[in-house]
This record gives C-alpha cells, structure tokens and sequence, in this order.
C-alpha cells in the first residue's frame, strides 16, 4: 500500500488462465476509474512453471510496479510459497479451498461451489471485486464483452459464476483491501507499451511492417497484423530477421513508411542491413525490446543492456537516431517521431524499449489524434533540379529522395559506395564526399532531440539520472525521498541518442551527487555520458537480475551504497 | 514504345569475355519485347559480379546486400505492386548467402522475376567454389575439389511448385530474351537460372560446354505436367535442359491476401474515423 495504491499478484502455471484474470481485472479496474499499472512476469513455456501477473492500482497517476503484494490471487500453491513472503501486513492471500493450506492472511474460496471448473476464472474475479468494493454492472459488463457474446451458454455461466461469487463474498468481513471512491470517472483506455507502438506507428502513417517473431516485441506484430486489412496496411512474417529488415527496407524504397521489430538477438541478425539502411539513405524504424542476453538470456525478463549495441549496431559510419521511452504514453508517440525523423533524415532510427514496457498495461488518457499529421514519404518531384541525382550534395546532408516508378525520374540507391546518381564508383574523392554527406545530418538530428525531462528541486542534492523505462520508479523513489525531507531531482532521458550536452551538463554538474539508475551490469549510458561529455557519474545502481527496476529496489540501493 | 536504346548503354567493369555481357543484352530485349518503359521497372540486386549488372542499363535500381535480394525485391512489391519487380543476382548470391530468401520467396509466390547468373562459381571473390559447383570442381580454396553435391536451384523450384521455373544459357540470347519476357508475363514467382561462363575462374564449364551439353526442351515438352518437369528439372550434366521447365498459375501472394493496397499511392493517408474507432476498442 505505497502511497494509497493497493498491489496485486496473481500467480499460477502458465496455462491457468492468469493472464485472463489480470487483463480482465485490469481493465474493470481502469473502467472503474482507477489508475493502474500492470506488469507480467513469466517463464519461456506454454504449460506449467510459475507466472505472476500485477496489477498496482491506485485513483490516480500509478507510475511504477511495487513489491509488496496486497493482494494474492493464487491459482495453485506453489504461488503461495513463493509470494507470501512479499505479502504486506493487512495482505490477504486468495486461494482455493481445495488446496488444504494453512496460515494467516488467508481466505479459502470454494471455487468448485461458485461455478463450473472454466468459470473459476470469472469467480476469482468476482471475489476480488467484492474484497476491493467494485461496483458490480462493470464488472458484469467487461467480462461479457471480454469472453464474447458468441455462445449464450458461456456467457449465462459466466454471469452464474460472478452472481454467486460475489454472493459467496459478502460473507467476508475483511474492509482493508476497499479502494477510495473515485470521484470524477473519465473514459480511459488500457493499453500494453507494445499495442501502443503499434496504434502511435498506425496513427503516425506506417503503412508496412515486417517481423520476426521474438519475445518481448511479437505482441507488437500482431497488434498491427490484426488491423492490417482495416487500416490498409501490410504486415508481412518474414523467414527469419535478416528478410524483416530488407523486406522493410524494400517496401520503404518503394514508398511505404516502414518499421520492424525484435529483441537483441534478432536484432544481431539485423545489423547488417542497419548499415544497409544508413548506406542507401532509406527511412527506417526498428524497435529493438530488450531483453536479459547474451544469447538467448532469459527471453521472458526484462533489461536495458542493448544501448551500446544499438548504438554502435552496424559497419561503418552513418547517422543514427536512438529513443527509449519512458511510458506506455510515450510508446504512442514515439514512433510518430522515429517515423517522421526517419523520413526527413533517411537514415535507421531506433526505438529501444524492454519487456517490462513492452509488456506493461496502463490505464492512459485517449490520445488527441487531431493534430497528428501522417509521415508522407518522398520529396515533391517538382522540385527536383534535373537531371535527378538520389545521392545529389546538399548543405544539409539530405538528398531529395523520389520513388521508384511514382515519378518520371529513374531511381537508384547502392550499398556500395556510389556517386550523386547512385552508381557505384571507386573514386576516392566522391567516397569522401558520400562519407561528409551522410555525416552532415547527424547535424539535423541533433537539432531536433527531445531534451531530457528535469523533475524535482531545482537544487537537488540527489539527482537520480535515467533513460527508457525505468522513468516511474525513479521518480516514485525521489517523491519518497523528498518527502523525506530530501532536495531530490530526477533527470530523464525519452532520447539517448545524439546527446546534446548543453542540454543536461548543467544539470549534473549543479546537483550534490548524481545517482545513474539503469537496468544494466555496467553502467552503460553512465559510460555513454562520460565518453560524450567526460562528466563521470560515480554513484551507479545496476539491476540485472532479469526483473524491473522497482522504486523500493532504488530505495535499498540508495540505503545501502551511501 | 521502348526501344534497346531507351535502356542505355555503359561501360562494365567486367572481363572480356564474360557471360554477363550477353546475359545484360537478353535483358535490354525482353524489357523491349514486354513493351515496358524503364521507369516502370525496378531491378533489385544483390553483390557479385552479376549484381553489378542493374548499373548498367537504365531503369530503377536498388543495389542491397549480398544475398538479400529476395526480401528488398518482395517489400517493394508489396508496397507497389504496379511496379515489375526484377531480382538480379548470381548463383552464390541467390541459392547460397540467400538460400532461405529463395526457398521462402518461392512458398509466397510473390509477383517478382528472379534472374540468376549461373556461372557455377564466386568471381568477384577470385574463384572459390559456389552451391552450385559440380563435384570435384578444384578450386584455390576447395584445392580436393568440392565434396558437397550441387544444389539444383530448377529441381528444388519444381518439387516447390514455384509460378514459373526456366533454363537459359548465355549463348542462346535470344531464347533467354524470350524466357525474360515470359517471366515477366507471369502473376507469381519466376526464376530463370542462366547459365553462363565465367572466362576468369571457371576453366571447366566455358561457354564450349554448356554448349555441348545443353539442349532445347522440345515443344512436346508440357511444363504444366509436373511429372514430366520434375525428371527434366533432374536433368544434368550431358543434357541440361533449356526452356519453360514448368509453370502454374496458381495465385500470387498478392492475390491470395484478402485485401491488397498500393501502399506508395496510400502513404501520407490515414483515416481519423478509423483510427479513432480501433482506439476505442481498447477502452
């Protein structure tokens, strides 16, 4: 119960149908009026194991998961052992009868009473409904529109196995787990960091996509895969990686905004046509989902060791642009600019985001799509000074790019070393040029970063420093602090790549100490400031163990690194 | 009306001799005999000695990375379908860095022309044996000859039901001409190996033996038959096929999918109405 917001866990083997009881609680939740924050935790498997699914719930602004459980939704015994010791003080464990276990904080349900053995889903639910004090129509409503109204058995079992588990749950006396009323109830959306990349690319103008399947980003995928026809768009499985990422380069040729995803070690397959992308000046989005490596790691957990890699991901030298956000909001966003930057500089931009982002739910405003202007590819063939050269010198770096067959100019684009035409050539003095040419929109892009987001006292004498995903927890961890009594400042970064030093430098350099937090053994984007600015950040917290960066997790380390 | 002349002529940088000047002029011909307008056409190639070849003639041109030819040339024909897709590349670039490219290129039965120069060696690396190198073939870095057996890109092509799978040869231009034309005609994938020498690394199989060896399929041949295209696909050695080995007109993935757009037409389009209803399934 951190700062008036109630934790749930509910666990199980994989298989149990925990995911459905979380999305569905989750978004009862969300359409109660509450803010959430829901984080999956689960093994590389289809059946068995244990998988955990949290819903952190609060009436407003929930910014990062929580340890302390509140409230455990245990689908098999196992959950128990393995959780009760993260159960909070007035903590309740849910559990069916039949489990025989002993202990406090329990509550025994008996399922087998409350509806048949595939409603015990809808009845876990209705029983956390009482324990929270949910009203019970949205309830009722969500679970029908969720399981369909298709089949009228299913869905008369379903309202049975509600009916009478909220019946059963009357009788319990236990009020510590009711939520504060919420007052004013706004129409909120739930969406995961991935369904967000998805609907801000759609709503940014993507009109192709391609991929691989790979944890943390299928979800993405298959997002847009589901939309595809109605949205007049192409979402095309290719055979492995390394086809995703030509295949998008073709189709972003060929005129089609264009982006693709993986995690590092699909990416790994990539980075040859990376340098492809930066070498032919073709548009392209990739978003990279990290997630614990080498090699195949621990493919379901989450971490932020990619940034080197992504940085530095490709032969040779080109322009690159590098954003990691710090919300599911800003997944909606993102792309829309990734796609944008992608066009106007026609280099590789990347969205680096990790399975605790990609996975999380979010209760988020509906976004205002007014003012969003869709990407257009390809520059006005009217202006183009002829004869039409794909590659032709310019101050900014940036050629006119026109599309193949849409004009009456001849397109061609080379990965070999070329001149202004596109031809491949081995004269030295036009590979010097080409080298100059493609460098000088590194200029451009430094133009337009998105500086990094300062929050707190304008003196800090704590500034903790942090990119990407890790943004709520910082931020829950200094509001604790500085309510504390402590002057603590949080500097962000949605873009780590290019640094703009006049951008932040002040701001380290001002605070007492600064504290970089990332999801990484080493360091890496402390080590990035140092090498671009040579500003050391000493003081470092590392999580590495696979799961998200939590505010009591920087609390600890805060405590015990001092 | 296009004309030989309308696709230009350049200058190469490759050997006195090579096949791929004769392989360069079949194109120009079937580009003409197709009645197409350079602009209209997008060659796609890979690296190599062959994938040099889009750079000298006159038409749109993406120039990618060795062996992946095969995806840009399907992206780009997804997002514009109106314009003729043509795969150019050799045998190391198509059936061996891109072996799974062409295997998946042909399940899709994307609408491209896949245009292989089969020379049975890498040149451009200074003659080291290729998928497609018989056995035996000595090479500096295979100096016991090759162990592997030969990948036989028309068999696999075959047993794979592919659109549109033929032979041609160097020194038959204008029967390969013929076949280029053809394959474009064809709604699906087409692959048309051409075998042609390689006057720097390739002492074994010159233009001589192909010619020797080589045969024109007969017009009793049926390439719709696919019994009698899998035997004749089967076919080397002294008698290596030319022609048509098969043909289906099964439907091209374009086809196939339940909705088909011109995502170039479509881009800088995006319909708020829409956008606004797929948001609010997720209140």
């Amino acid at each position: 119960m951190r700062n008036g917001t109630l934790n749930i866990l509910i666990g199980g083997e994989a298989g149990q149908g925990l995911v459905t009881i979380g999305q569905l609680q989750s978004r009862i939740l969300v359409r109660s009026g509450y803010s959430i924050l829901s984080t999956q935790s689960y093994m590389s498997r289809i059946r068995g194991g244990h998988n955990s699914f949290s819903i952190r719930v609060g009436p407003d602004g929930v910014l990062a998961p929580e340890e302390m459980i509140d409230l455990l939704v245990a689908l098999d015994s196992t959950t128990v052992e393995l959780h009760r010791k993260e159960l909070s003080p007035k903590g309740v464990i849910i559990a069916d009868e039949q489990f025989e276990l002993t202990g406090d904080h329990l509550l025994e349900v008996p399922y087998s009473k409350l509806g048949k053995r595939k409603q015990m889903n809808v009845a876990a639910v209705g029983v956390m409904n009482s324990l929270l004090g949910l009203e019970q129509a949205v309830a009722a409503q969500t679970i029908d529109q969720f399981f369909g109204r298709k089949d009228p058995k299913v869905q008369e079992d379903n309202r049975q196995a509600l009916e009478k588990s909220l019946e059963w749950a009357k009788t319990i006396e236990n009020k510590t787990l009711k939520l504060a009323p919420v007052t004013a109830r706004e129409k909120m959306l739930m969406l995961s960091g991935n369904e967000c990349l998805a609907l801000g690319a759609l709503a940014a103008g993507l009109k192709f996509y391609s991929f691989y399947p790979m944890t943390p980003t299928t979800g993405i995928g298959q997002t847009l895969a589901a939309l595809a026809k109605t949205a007049g768009i192409i979402v095309e499985q290719g055979e492995d990686e390394i086809a995703a990422l030509n295949m998008a380069l073709g189709a972003s040729f060929a005129g089609a905004p264009s982006m693709v995803a993986t995690s590092g070690g699909g990416f790994a397959l990539m980075v040859e046509a990376v340098s492809l992308a930066g070498m032919t000046e073709t548009p392209i989005v990739i978003v990279v989902g990290q997630r614990p490596a080498p090699a195949t790691g621990l493919p379901t957990r989450t971490e932020q060791a990619d940034l080197e890699f992504v940085l530095h991901a490709g032969h040779g030298e080109f322009p690159r642009a590098v954003f990691a956000p710090g919300t599911v909001e800003d997944c909606f966003f993102i792309p829309g600019r990734a796609l944008a930057l992608a066009e106007k500089y026609q280099s590789p931009i990347f969205i680096l985001t990790d399975q605790f982002v990609a996975d999380s739910y979010r209760s988020v405003k509906p976004f205002d799509l007014k003012d969003l202007t869709p990407v257009r590819p390809g520059a006005d063939e009217n202006a183009i000074t002829q004869p039409y050269r794909r590659y032709a010198l310019t101050e900014s770096g940036v050629s006119p790019r026109l599309l193949p067959g849409m004009s009456k100019h001849l397109v061609v684009a080379d990965s070999d070393e070329h001149t202004e035409d596109g031809h491949l050539t081995e004269d030295l003095s036009a590979r010097k040029q080409m080298v100059e040419k493609r460098l000088r929109k590194l200029e451009g892009m430094r133009r337009e970063v998105i500086p990094p987001e300062f929050i707190g006292n304008p003196d800090p004498e704590l500034l903790l420093v942090c990119w990407g995903s890790t943004k709520g927890s910082a931020l829950e961890a200094a509001g604790d602090l500085r309510t504390g009594g402590r002057r603590m400042g949080v500097l962000h970064f949605t873009q780590v790549w290019p640094l703009v030093q006049e951008q932040f430098l002040g701001l380290l350099e001002k605070a007492g100490q600064a504290v970089c937090v990332e999801s990484n053994a080493q360091g890496q984007f402390a080590r990035l400031i140092r090498r671009e600015t040579g500003f050391e950040i000493k003081r470092q917290i590392h999580r590495y163990d696979g799961l998200p960066i939590t505010p009591e997790f920087i609390l600890r380390e805060l405590k015990e690194s001092r | 009306m296009s004309t030989l002349e309308s696709f230009g002529e350049y200058e190469t940088a490759w050997c006195p001799g090579c096949g791929n000047f004769k392989l360069l002029e079949a194109v120009k011909q079937g580009l003409v005999q197709a009645g197409l307008e350079p602009r209209q056409v997008l060659f796609v190639s890979g690296i190599g000695q062959a994938a040099k070849a889009p750079h000298y003639l006159n038409a749109n041109v993406f120039n990618g990375l060795h062996g992946r030819a095969l995806p840009v040339a399907t992206g780009a024909k997804l997002a514009n379908p109106e314009l003729i897709v043509i795969a150019e590349s050799g045998d190391g670039c198509i059936y061996g860095e891109g072996g799974n490219h062409f295997l998946a290129a042909v399940r899709r039965n994307i609408d491209i022309t896949v245009l292989v120069h089969n020379n049975q060696v890498y040149a451009l690396t200074k003659g080291q044996a290729s998928p497609t190198s018989d056995q035996g073939f000595v090479t500096k870095a295979q100096p016991e000859g090759v162990l592997e057996a030969p990948f036989n890109p028309v068999e696999v092509a075959v047993a794979m039901q592919a659109g549109f799978v033929a032979r041609g040869f160097v020194g038959k231009p204008e029967h390969l001409a013929g076949l280029i034309q053809q394959a474009i005609a064809h709604k699906g994938f087409s692959l048309i190996d051409v075998l042609q020498n390689c006057v720097s690394f390739n002492k074994v199989n010159t233009l001589a033996w192909y010619r020797d060896h080589s045969y024109l399929l007969p017009e009793t041949h049926d390439p719709r038959d696919g019994g009698a295209a899998i035997k004749v696909a089967r076919e080397w050695g002294d008698k290596i096929p030319l022609g048509i080995i098969f043909r289906n007109d099964r439907p091209s993935f374009v086809e196939r999918a339940s909705h088909s757009v011109n995502l170039a037409k479509t881009a800088g389009q995006v319909d708020k109405t829409v956008l606004n209803a797929i948001m609010d399934t997720y209140s």
